[in-house]
């Protein structure tokens, strides 16, 4: 293993990070808190319960999700398409790294950054609702998986895209989508059955579900269902992952 | 120790677009040389050269760098070289210091201090070692691609156009740089498109054409054997015609007919320029200036280019 190689890749993406603090984190606590404001104290006072929780709790699994989607995404995307559009990826293709040794430095810089912003967040709800967490491990498991997995999704995004548009499309047009229609504003219980049916489909339900269950343990799906749905996104890709740079796939023409 | 340290066998590269950049390449460095790769644009130079270091993967062939597999010991290969690429590609937002600590880091290295400032000094970089990147002239950038590639302690150097669009000064420090590698035994590959660059600095020389590589040779043989020497004579008296006894010698009149130039071989102990000159002498050709000349490595280079 070069360990050396892992810690200096980290500590590069960790410095982007903080060079950039407004944007990767203080505009998404903005935005949750202005969801809180809207969604929580206007219109929660009038929706009243959810599932026996009062709706501005309700939603705050949702909204913590939310954010941490997106931004695991586009920062692990950004951190490896950068270089490959600045051209100084030769020095990694060239250096004595592994894939595995590159996907941690990266990867790990992008879930460390989610992982930050999702403590900023739950800091943030405090101070709109009052909201207590049933299972603290789940979680912190929750919360550690699906900046993993999604930070992983984000790095083969970063290595797909050869445009800053293809960068932006799969968070614009994929996971928007999915994040609002996942049952972070309601439960889909709600829904009629058709689209309950539908909702089972996206990936989206079974992490909010899980991570709400984490909360308040009442869920959606089961919550082992749960585990198992982001499990099983995190093999997909890091199997992914594995053939690319097995291939060399837009990386080594 | 073997006496080469990288050695290429039949190395081609066909790219997707059909594109053949190389076409089996054999190429041998030896441990401790300074050896400079021409050829003009698109030959393949830049290719070869991202192929050993591991950027580009060949179609074909296989390459050792100091005795380790550049694909399977890609990590033993690869910890030994070290590239500055001819395109300027820096982290604009990175300091001096932390983008080539992170080099060294990359390569596997454990941090030293101590070799940063040696090669942060000796590239004139050190006062600027906090400034951003991005705040730096082309020429300074280009230290801090030599500083990155450095910071690894590498035995194999690769510089590719190291001196294209460099100021004099800059290109006077980089060649003393190179020297001094040298001398502390780095192996040194080096492109250029200035001739006289390689021609002062080589030990040996290999001319890329079209994916081929048609020619390598020691640097002083290839001048010798394919150099030639011209003796250019300023006459008192324009000529207008080569006597008659002197047209077996290989001379030949300017235009105007105020210089003899007379061309001989560099090889040969009898250059005839004695004779040459009995005879003027003994034709009554006066001259008032002489100068000879001898073929650079850009005329080698171009000639063998044309053929």
């Amino acid at each position: 293993m070069n360990f050396y190689a892992i810690r200096a890749i980290y500590k590069f993406e960790m410095a982007r990070t903080f060079r950039t603090l407004m944007e990767s984190l203080l505009s998404p606590v903005l935005s949750t808190s202005l969801y809180f404001i809207v969604f929580g104290a206007a219109i929660g006072a009038r929706v009243g319960n959810v599932d026996g929780v009062d709706y501005a709790a309700f939603i705050i699994p949702g909204l913590l999700m939310l954010p941490l989607l997106n931004e695991s995404i586009s920062n692990a995307a950004f951190g490896i398409y950068m270089p490959k559009w600045a051209g100084t990826i030769f020095e990694l293709l060239s250096a004595p790294v592994s894939a595995f040794e590159a996907v941690i430095g990266y990867v790990g810089a992008a879930a460390t950054k989610s992982l930050m912003l999702g403590v900023l967040i739950l800091v943030t709800a405090r101070f709109f609702v009052p909201y207590h967490i049933e299972h603290p491990f789940w979680m912190v498991a929750f919360l550690s998986l699906t900046a993993i997995s999604f930070s992983l999704f984000g790095f083969i995004i970063g290595l797909w895209a050869d445009s800053f548009q293809r960068l932006q499309i799969v968070p614009m047009l994929i996971m928007t989508p999915l994040t609002f229609l996942g049952g972070a504003f309601y439960s889909i219980t709600m829904l009629p059955p058709l689209w309950q049916k539908i909702s089972l489909f996206n990936p989206i339900v079974y992490l909010i579900s899980g991570m709400r269950w984490s909360f308040y343990g009442k869920a959606d799906v089961d919550v082992a269902v749960s585990v198992a749905a982001i499990l099983g996104f995190l093999a997909l890709c890091l199997a992914i992952i594995g053939w690319i740079f097995k291939t060399g796939y837009k990386l080594r023409n | 120790m073997t006496t080469n340290i990288v050695s290429i066998k039949g190395v081609s590269k066909t790219y997707k677009g059909g594109l053949q950049a190389l076409k089996s390449v054999d190429l041998d460095i030896r441990r401790g040389e300074i050896f400079a790769l021409l050829g003009p644009n698109g030959a393949g130079k830049t290719t070869l050269i991202s192929i050993v270091c591991g950027i580009v993967n060949p179609t074909t062939g296989t390459i050792t760098a100091d005795g380790h597999d550049i694909a399977r010991e890609y990590r033993a290969a690869r910890k030994k070289i070290g590239l500055v690429p001819q395109e300027l590609h820096t982290d604009a937002f990175e300091s001096v210091i932390a983008t080539v600590s992170f080099s060294r880091g990359l390569f596997g290295h454990a941090p030293n201090s101590a070799h940063i400032e040696k090669v942060l000094r000796d590239l004139s970089l050190w006062e600027k070692r906090d400034a951003k990147v991005m705040t730096l002239s082309g020429g300074m950038k280009r230290r801090v691609l030599i500083a990155k590639a450095l910071a690894h302690e590498p035995n194999i150097l690769f510089l590719d156009e190291p001196t294209a669009g460099v100021d004099v000064e800059l290109r006077h420090d980089m060649w003393q740089m190179v020297r001094r590698l040298r001398e502390n035994g780095t192996t040194i590959i080096l492109t250029t498109h200035y001739i006289e660059e390689a021609e002062d600095m080589a030990d040996r020389i290999g001319v890329i054409r079209k994916g081929e590589l048609i020619l390598v040779e020691d640097k002083a043989v290839l001048m010798r054997k394919l150099g030639k020497k011209q003796l250019t004579l300023q006459l008192q008296t324009p000529l207008r015609q080569i006597p008659a006894e002197l047209a077996a010698l290989p001379l030949e009149l300017s235009a105007d007919g105020s210089a003899l130039t007379y061309t001989f071989d560099t090889q040969r102990d009898e250059t005839g320029i004695a004779e040459l000159l009995r005879c003027l002498a003994a034709h009554g050709i006066d001259f008032k200036d002489l100068h000879s000349s001898q073929s650079s490595l850009e005329d080698i280079f171009v000639s063998l280019l044309r053929s």
